[in-house]
């Protein structure tokens, strides 16, 4: 007996091949946006792997994460590589994610019985701006030490939880070595086991409800639709994809790399420059930008509040799209997408120029 | 008959036992799962530390503060810049900005406190003058012993 006949009595590997035989993607001009799905999740591959890589040199703490980064990327035999590859790709990772979420919202794939995907495509989101929020502080040098402040202090103004969230976020009352240990398991431990769970779910309920078609296919008649087998066509196309970002992520990383900066200092003045990631702009520019009172309220508090509702909106917006529930578009849910983009678009330029 | 009606009885008894079970089974579950997350809950939030008291940090000899110079000191847990303007006047000044918790610098050129975080602006007396900060910079005093340069919590605090 074979080693995949023995196997297969115990696993049914005869079942997944089964499966992955009638698979299929349908092929159209938005087959494209099929990719950025697979592209998101070799970028978080690759962040485990690298990651996983620079854990064995990191060191939590004041007085030696800097320290231990500095001897990563000066001393460790491609140690500069490694970190490299692991910022940049954190960078494309949560660029694909976003263009991963707005093309589904475009091609209206939230829609029944396809909500539960998009909640957890959604949280796996939030994860993953966590991930960054908190990784950035880990090389504790002076523009992370900085902007960690003012976007733990943002968070501390949320009313009523404020101050618990800050704490909370902080370890204390100040950034410190505190919040670099907290920073440090919420980055490698907390969020990394909950993203797994949540990763699962996301591509088990793609696997069983298989592709979706945005609702103007839906009306063509099933025998003059097309569609390529996703083994191993599509899987094929899939692997040349990554291979394409991985080259992509190398060339990034060794042509434009991270700088170290300056070790954080309690008793240094702020640099000028401090900066949220990019992926956080669009939120601090417009905080920047409000007056200090609009009307009777705050107006940073203002602009927290309107944007914990914009998300809130935009999570639960499969059950308020009613008309992508019986396969139409809406044009209002439309023009909220794009006007969104190009707002987010708009205020990253802007929060980038001045 | 009479067997059939027992029956019935039975089964209601059964039931309500059954809900009863239910309900303590319910409620133990709950119990449990508050037992498990109250704790650790708990442990998430950081223990209140008493802040460090000082009333009053050196800060230098007067010699290490040339004429419109400035130094940022520890004053507890928080820090507090120390300047000399043009004139020899010292000034001192909380050096967290009421903004959002930057550590603010001397401008030598135009005397003036400044935050690089969002360009927020104060004078040497800690008055926010422009730019985003909400509140003006709480003050304390220097004193001058002999050649040493005393920060203390001023009354105006």
């Amino acid at each position: 007996m074979g080693i995949y006949e023995s196997l297969n009595e115990r696993l049914y590997l005869d079942k997944i091949v089964e499966f992955s035989k009638k698979k299929k993607v349908p092929v159209f001009y938005g087959t494209i946006w099929y990719y950025l799905g697979g592209v998101s999740l070799f970028l978080f591959i690759t962040q485990v792997v690298s990651g996983i890589l620079l854990l064995l040199y990191y060191q939590p703490g004041v007085a030696t994460a800097f320290e231990s980064v500095r001897f990563i990327v000066s001393k460790v035999e491609f140690g500069w590589l490694i970190r490299e590859i692991h910022s940049w790709s954190a960078n494309l990772f949560i660029f694909f994610v976003f263009i991963h979420m707005f093309t589904v919202f475009f091609a209206k794939a939230y829609r029944k019985p396809r909500e539960l995907t998009w909640f957890s495509g959604m949280l796996l989101l939030f994860l993953a701006m966590g991930f960054g929020f908190s990784g950035y502080l880990l090389p504790w040098n002076e523009l992370a030490f900085f902007a960690t402040k003012v976007g733990s202090d943002i968070a501390g103004s949320i009313p009523g939880i404020g101050d618990f969230l800050l704490r909370l976020l902080r370890g204390g009352d100040e950034v410190s070595g505190a919040t670099l240990s907290r920073f440090f398991g919420i980055h490698v431990a907390i969020i990394p086991a909950v993203f797994t769970v949540l990763l699962g779910i996301h591509l088990v309920l793609v696997q069983v409800q298989g592709m979706s078609i945005p609702p103007e296919l839906e009306k063509v008649p099933e025998k003059d639709r097309r569609y390529m087998p996703f083994f191993p066509n599509f899987a094929l196309r899939d692997v040349l994809t990554w291979l394409i970002i991985l080259n992509v992520v190398a060339l990034l990383a060794v042509f434009f790399p991270w700088e170290l900066g300056v070790k954080a200092d309690f008793l240094a003045p702020a640099p000028p420059g401090v900066k949220p990631e990019w992926y956080f702009m669009f939120m601090y520019q417009t905080l920047r930008l409000l007056p200090a009172h609009v009307w009777f309220i705050e107006g940073e508090l203002l602009g927290i509040l309107t944007f914990m509702v914009g998300g809130l909106i935009w999570f639960f917006v499969p059950l308020l799209d009613k008309k992508a529930k019986v396969g139409e578009r809406s044009k209002f849910w439309n023009w909220f997408g794009i006007i969104l983009i190009i707002y987010m678009i708009a205020m990253t330029i802007w929060g980038y120029l001045v | 008959m009479n067997s059939d009606y027992s029956d019935i009885v039975n089964t209601s008894k059964k039931q309500t036992r059954r809900k009863f079970l239910d309900v303590i089974l319910g409620a133990g579950f709950f119990a449990w799962i508050g037992a498990v997350l109250y704790p650790i809950g708990k442990y998430l939030v950081p223990p209140k530390v008493a802040d460090i008291s000082v009333d009053s940090v050196e800060a230098g000899v007067i010699g290490e503060f040339p004429p419109n110079s400035s130094k940022i000191i520890r004053f507890g847990r928080r820090p507090v810049i120390v300047f000399r303007q043009h004139n020899g006047d010292f000034h001192a000044l909380s050096a967290t900005c009421t903004h959002l918790d930057c550590t603010v610098q001397y401008k030598s050129e135009t005397e003036q406190i400044w935050c690089a975080c969002h360009n927020g602006l104060y004078d040497i007396e800690g008055r926010n003058i422009s730019g985003p900060p909400p509140k003006p910079l709480a003050q304390y005093q220097v004193v001058l012993q002999n050649d040493k340069v005393i920060v203390t919590r001023g009354e105006m605090t």
